[in-house]
């Protein structure tokens, strides 16, 4: 794969290159995806519940407030960028975790792990009087891991390891049981049960610079960690012992990239709530158009991740004008079909 | 055994033993469970921030006027505690007719989406169009059948695979929450206790409206399914050795899975999808009754147990009044990691 990769400027002959499907290049893609970014960021500033004109727009961007249009449209920028930037974080976790347990069904939503991030917060709000912005983040994150690490064990347990319909199976389980013990936590305090349904739907509606200014060291970090893992989870996609024997530590590699794509999530989940299916859709597509190197596959899936969580958010506010739909509800009505897909498509227990 | 045609007298005399023991255990059990969900279904009526003994409880449900209990006993704890008995007879009777038709205790109506879809609907047709009593009901069967269908014919790629219907059942139900999320978010303001009902299913505030049409139900469909009860478990052989024995196969199921859904559907609509009653009821059963026989009247009787005692527990042990649904989502999601884990211990496949 590697020498191939080194020429994938160069148009491939096709017998040396089984691995790439004929089509565009990738940097074409690049080049698209970036596009399709900006002009889902620039509808998500301009469509709302109030209709406002061009000027306005303009006007708002440059940080003027002075008329109601204006004030709009400063209020959908931290949104816009809030989307881009959870989009983002969730299709890279969810192309890191897929690689991570080599399952095509492995999704931070899907697994639990964003229920976990999310009972973690709710429970430090609720019993210890969490504050802070950045001690919510830590908590989601610990709440992101040791859900994870729960349902990967739950998931391998037993023969044949971690097959899919077992990590999908715990994962479901632990959803159900985590979201029960949300509302039971919840309940009993009726200062915080306001914000129970951010809590157990995500959304991207009460985005602040000051919010996103907090996660954005832990999403920087989370990306890095994924990242610089791209590399060896092209060869863990050989398999642990062809991947130790090019020279990997796959015990170390397996845990920092689950490492980071536990940060990007559990980051996620405490700016925006739990979205589920982000993270199983957008590496599948990536897939389709890059390939299976992770070298690309990874950055792809972070910009159509963004994407895919920009338009679901544009889309939420169009179909429920004048109210609005969250957009974990809009990601949960595209991505579960795609799921369906998935499962009918591939040889579920292989993978 | 013994080499000849015939089995020697001995052994005759051994499987006929066994059999006579284990019809009495199953009598004993059922007699047992049966006096457990009377007295759970008497403590719920007596047992409230008012308590009252059970001589005025009696008298009210005889139809005597009691001051004050009548009001409380009467119009508020009779019909939670009966939609409780009726939704845990329904939930219990459906579950264990899928677990046992799939022959799979993972593929119960509540985890393959069956429950969530007829939520779903029931919701839709309340906020939406504003429609009420049987109407509602209808329509949640109408979309049960649906998405029953819906999910075999997605898992339907060269005969239906186990591990297959299950994961499009987990989609299916993924996709309907998020539906009844989408249907209560239109509402307009979010409506706390509401959205709980639908979402993960409870009891607070029912009246005889609602519970009504699932008891009717009940009354009807429970018989039908009974009636198939020994067809049922001859279709745990597969499906030729139970035609060998005599079994209509396809008018069988057909029949149950009509009439489980239709269940599943009534007791949905009254009161929502009370989590892992139907996956809870039919493994709990065979556990206490043994592998042996129809499991469709235990099932149904710890079903109706399940939701009663966790109903008590969610309104009173726990200092907040909790929808049963959180109490019994608390308790079925382990026992679901359980089975994941268990069943790949002994080796056995999904």
């Amino acid at each position: 794969m590697t020498p191939v990769d080194a020429l994938a400027t160069a148009p491939p002959a096709p017998d040396t290159a089984p691995a790439r499907r004929p089509g565009p290049p990738r940097v074409l893609w690049l080049l698209a995806v970036v596009a399709v970014l900006a002009a889902l960021m620039a509808a998500s500033v301009a469509v709302g519940s109030r209709d406002v004109g061009w000027s306005d727009i303009v006007a708002g961007l440059g940080g003027s407030s002075d008329t109601i249009g204006q004030a709009a449209v400063t209020k959908r920028i931290p949104r816009t960028v809030l989307a881009v930037v959870v989009g983002a974080a969730l299709g890279l976790s969810g192309a890191v975790m897929q690689g991570v347990t080599r399952n095509p069904l492995a999704d931070p939503g899907v697994l639990g792990v964003n229920m976990g991030a999310s009972l973690a917060v709710v429970a430090g709000i609720a019993w210890f009087g969490l504050f802070s912005a950045t001690s919510i983040v830590w908590t989601a994150i610990s709440g992101a891991a040791v859900s994870a690490a729960f349902v990967y064990g739950v998931g391998s347990a037993g023969r044949g390891g971690a097959t899919p319909l077992k990590l999908a199976l715990a994962g479901a389980a632990t959803s159900a049981a985590l979201t029960s013990f949300i509302t039971a936590v919840a309940l009993p305090r009726g200062d915080i049960t306001q914000s129970i349904q951010s809590w157990e739907i995500g959304g991207v509606g009460g985005a602040t610079s000051a919010g996103i200014t907090t996660v954005a060291p832990f999403l920087l970090a989370g990306t890095a960690l994924s990242l610089l893992s791209a590399r060896a989870l092209n060869s863990l996609a050989l398999g642990d012992e062809l991947a130790a024997g090019l020279g990997e530590r796959v015990a170390v590699v397996r845990g920092v990239a689950a490492l980071g794509s536990i940060v990007l999530c559990g980051a996620a989940t405490a700016v925006a709530g739990p979205i589920g299916f982000v993270g199983l859709v957008v590496p599948h597509l990536c897939r389709l158009l890059v390939g299976v190197d992770h070298r690309w596959l990874l950055p792809f899936s972070a910009l159509a991740g963004g994407c895919l969580l920009t338009g679901a958010d544009v889309l939420g506010r169009i179909v429920a004008r004048p109210a609005e739909l969250d957009v974990g509800i809009v990601t949960a009505l595209i991505g579960a079909p795609f799921f369906l897909y998935v499962v009918r498509r591939q040889k579920v227990r292989e993978l | 055994m013994t080499a000849g045609l015939l089995p020697s007298p001995a052994v005759v005399d051994a499987v006929a033993q066994g059999r006579l023991h284990r019809a009495s255990r199953r009598r004993w059990v059922v007699l047992v469970l049966a006096a457990l969900v009377v007295v759970a279904f008497a403590a719920s009526l007596m047992i409230g921030r008012t308590s009252y003994p059970p001589l005025d409880v009696l008298r009210v449900v005889l139809g005597e006027d009691v001051p004050g209990a009548s009001f409380t006993v009467g119009r508020l704890r009779l019909p939670r505690a009966v939609l409780a008995v009726v939704a845990g007879l329904s939930f219990g009777l459906a579950g264990v007719t899928f677990q046992t038709m799939l022959r799979n205790p993972l593929a119960s109506p509540d985890v393959i989406g069956i429950t969530s879809g007829a939520s779903a609907a029931a919701a839709f047709a309340i906020v939406f169009l504003g429609w009420d009593g049987t109407a509602v009901s209808v329509t949640a069967i109408v979309a049960a059948l649906g998405i029953a269908l819906l999910v075999y014919a997605l898992a339907f790629k060269d005969g239906v695979a186990g591990t297959r219907l299950i994961l499009i059942g987990i989609g299916v139900a993924a996709m309907s929450r998020s539906l009844t999320s989408y249907v209560l978010s239109r509402a307009g303001a979010w409506d706390f206790a509401e959205a709980l009902r639908w979402l993960t299913g409870s009891l607070n505030g029912t009246s005889w409206d609602a519970t009504v049409p699932a008891l009717l139900a009940l009354l009807v469909l429970a018989p039908v399914l009974l009636a198939q009860g020994r067809q049922l478990s001859a279709l745990l052989l597969g499906d030729d050795t139970a035609s060998a024995l005599g079994v209509r196969v396809e008018r069988t199921r057909v029949l149950a899975i009509v009439a489980a859904v239709g269940l599943l559907a009534f007791a949905t609509a009254a009161c929502g999808p009370i989590a892992f009653v139907s996956f809870l009821a039919g493994p709990i059963a065979a556990r206490v009754v043994g592998p042996h026989g129809s499991l469709l009247v235990p099932a149904a009787l710890v079903g109706a147990l399940l939701v009663l005692v966790a109903d008590l527990v969610g309104q009173f042990a726990l200092g907040t009044r909790f929808p049963v649904g959180v109490v019994t989502g608390v308790l079925g999601a382990p026992y679901l990691l359980f089975l994941i884990v268990r069943t790949h211990r002994a080796g056995g496949s999904l």
